[in-house]
């Protein structure tokens, strides 16, 4: 078996890992968490296919490459977003009890 | 390359590792930090699979900002009283559709065909027109560039998201939490220091990132990392959102990319086709104003929404 | 000549190993917060800093020799600053470990 398959594996079993978290874990941040392991799986999947690809004299295909690049700065966006949606919940939640101010 | 294996057999068994210690962690700040230690080790499985660049925006986006910006949402969260886990069927069941998951795409992997699909060939035959050394460089920029603006719009779009969670009142103000618990010593003293090194080793990531590993992303997210470093110890502030200047530099990257693109349609072939003769040095600035908006973008997904009544 | 540098290397090198090999026993093994901290500073400090003197005299320019140097000053910096922020949380909350 190749290196590339065996890192190919590794990213079937991440996937797995993030899979189980994401639906199971009972926070709401560590479900997110989990979706970044999941994610970090799915990424590995492309980077093997583009390995794989190697030739015309790179080391990998840069197009799977690329198309990594976009989709770990997408994934981030929509972390911050999801964990910015969290904390305003937070504060929505508190609202009803008038003492109590937004936690700095 | 004796001792490859070696380093291949420890990453192999180590990443799982790690992601399990970060699912299974009872606390949720160790579980963290075994998560930024999984986007450090994730980078060095790039740099395994020969692709530096993703290695770099691995290292600096998935580990190094999504690190800080749950860690920090961690210390604001009130976490809820520990529900009861769901019982074990459940469990079980989750566990054999996850299995059945990873069993599928391991036989997808191992079933591959051979020789592999590759579209390095035509990359490599196009390089030379677009006067670019890093073949992703030319894929991001030039052969797939509509992804790579779709992808910055996105950026923009989920900074609008964020910014939209403001409560009533404190539209306009400036973005996250007023005061910051890490405001001492020694990370005001790592703040000062680090930035003037940071911000150079940015601006040659993202310069750097036509001919060799580098470019917009990687550049970007080291400058929003010296910037949220020096949040992080209360040395700057954010800049309110209703400001002109911000929410233009925001826009500068992809708006620069647009209208580039449809330039296109006059001076050459069509959409996001560049002149032949100034390829290289549109691509140059349309990256430098995408380094720009991307390093604005990302510390503003980190900052969050204004939460205090802004003051006219 | 070029045997004693690759002599040197490779102890200067392997005693690197050694002091990250300690700081992570030390990291897997000590009871509180502090101490654990304590094992850690001897991998960033020593540990790296050992492997970057063996690895200098390979390095092929005096500009990629720098550029180690820089790596393990950043580290030493960053991992100061971090150390304090962990130990004045860690004396915060109390000798809870």
């Amino acid at each position: 078996m190749s290196t590339a398959s065996a890192y190919g594996l590794l990213g079937a079993v991440l996937v797995g890992l993030g899979l189980y978290g994401v639906v199971l874990q009972a926070e709401p941040l560590r479900r997110i968490l989990a979706f970044n392991l999941l994610g970090g799986g799915i990424f590995l999947l492309f980077g093997v296919m583009a390995r794989r690809g190697a030739g015309a004299g790179f080391s990998g295909d840069p197009v799977p490459q690329a198309i990594v690049i976009t989709g770990i700065v997408v994934a981030f966006a929509a972390t911050a977003l999801a964990v910015h949606l969290l904390l305003r919940l937070q504060v929505a939640r508190d609202v009803p009890a008038p003492p109590e101010e937004p936690r700095a | 390359m004796s001792g490859a294996w070696l380093l291949d057999g420890v990453l192999l068994l180590a990443v799982p590792a790690i992601a399990l210690a970060s699912l299974l962690s009872r606390r949720i700040l160790p579980a963290l930090a075994a998560f930024v230690a999984y986007g450090l080790l994730l980078a060095l499985v790039w740099m395994r699979l020969g692709a530096p660049d993703v290695a770099l925006t691995e290292a600096a986006v998935g580990g190094g900002v999504t690190g800080v910006l749950l860690i920090g949402a961690a210390a604001r969260l009130r976490m809820p009283e520990a529900e009861a886990p769901p019982g074990w069927p459940l469990r079980l069941l989750t566990a054999l559709l996850s299995l059945g998951i990873t069993a599928g795409l391991a036989v997808a992997v191992l079933a591959l065909p051979e020789p592999a699909p590759s579209l390095a060939p035509q990359a490599a035959a196009q390089l030379a027109a677009t006067q670019l050394g890093n073949p992703v460089a030319g894929v991001l920029l030039a052969f797939r560039a509509i992804d790579t603006l779709l992808e910055a719009v996105v950026l923009v779009i989920a900074v609008i998201g964020i910014w939209g969670m403001a409560p009533d009142g404190a539209w306009g103000g400036r973005p996250g939490p007023e005061q910051l618990r890490l405001a001492e010593g020694p990370v005001v003293l790592l703040a000062m220091l680090l930035p003037p090194i940071g911000i150079v080793f940015g601006i040659y990531l993202a310069w750097v990132g036509a001919d060799a590993p580098g470019g917009a992303f990687q550049g970007g997210s080291i400058l929003a990392a010296m910037w949220i470093l020096a949040w992080l110890a209360g040395l700057v502030r954010p800049p309110r959102i209703d400001s002109l200047a911000l929410r233009l530099l925001v826009v500068a990257g992809p708006a620069l990319f647009m209208l580039v693109g449809l330039a296109g349609f006059v001076v050459a072939d069509g959409f996001m086709a560049y002149p032949a003769a100034w390829t290289k040095p549109v691509i140059l600035l349309v990256e430098a104003a995408l380094t720009l908006s991307i390093a604005v973008a990302l510390c503003l997904l980190v900052a969050g929404w204004p939460m205090r009544r802004a003051r006219a | 000549m070029s045997a004693v540098l690759d002599l040197f290397s490779v102890l200067a090198v392997l005693g690197g190993c050694f002091f990250f090999v300690a700081g992570t026993l030390g990291l897997l093994r000590f009871p509180d917060t502090l101490s654990r901290l304590h094992a850690l500073t001897k991998a960033d400090n020593l540990g790296l800093g050992l492997i970057v003197l063996g690895l200098l005299p390979r390095a092929g320019s005096v500009l990629g020799g720098l550029k180690l140097v820089l790596a393990w000053a950043l580290v030493l910096l960053a991992g100061a600053a971090v150390s304090q922020v962990i130990a004045r949380l860690a004396r915060r909350e109390g000798s809870a470990p």
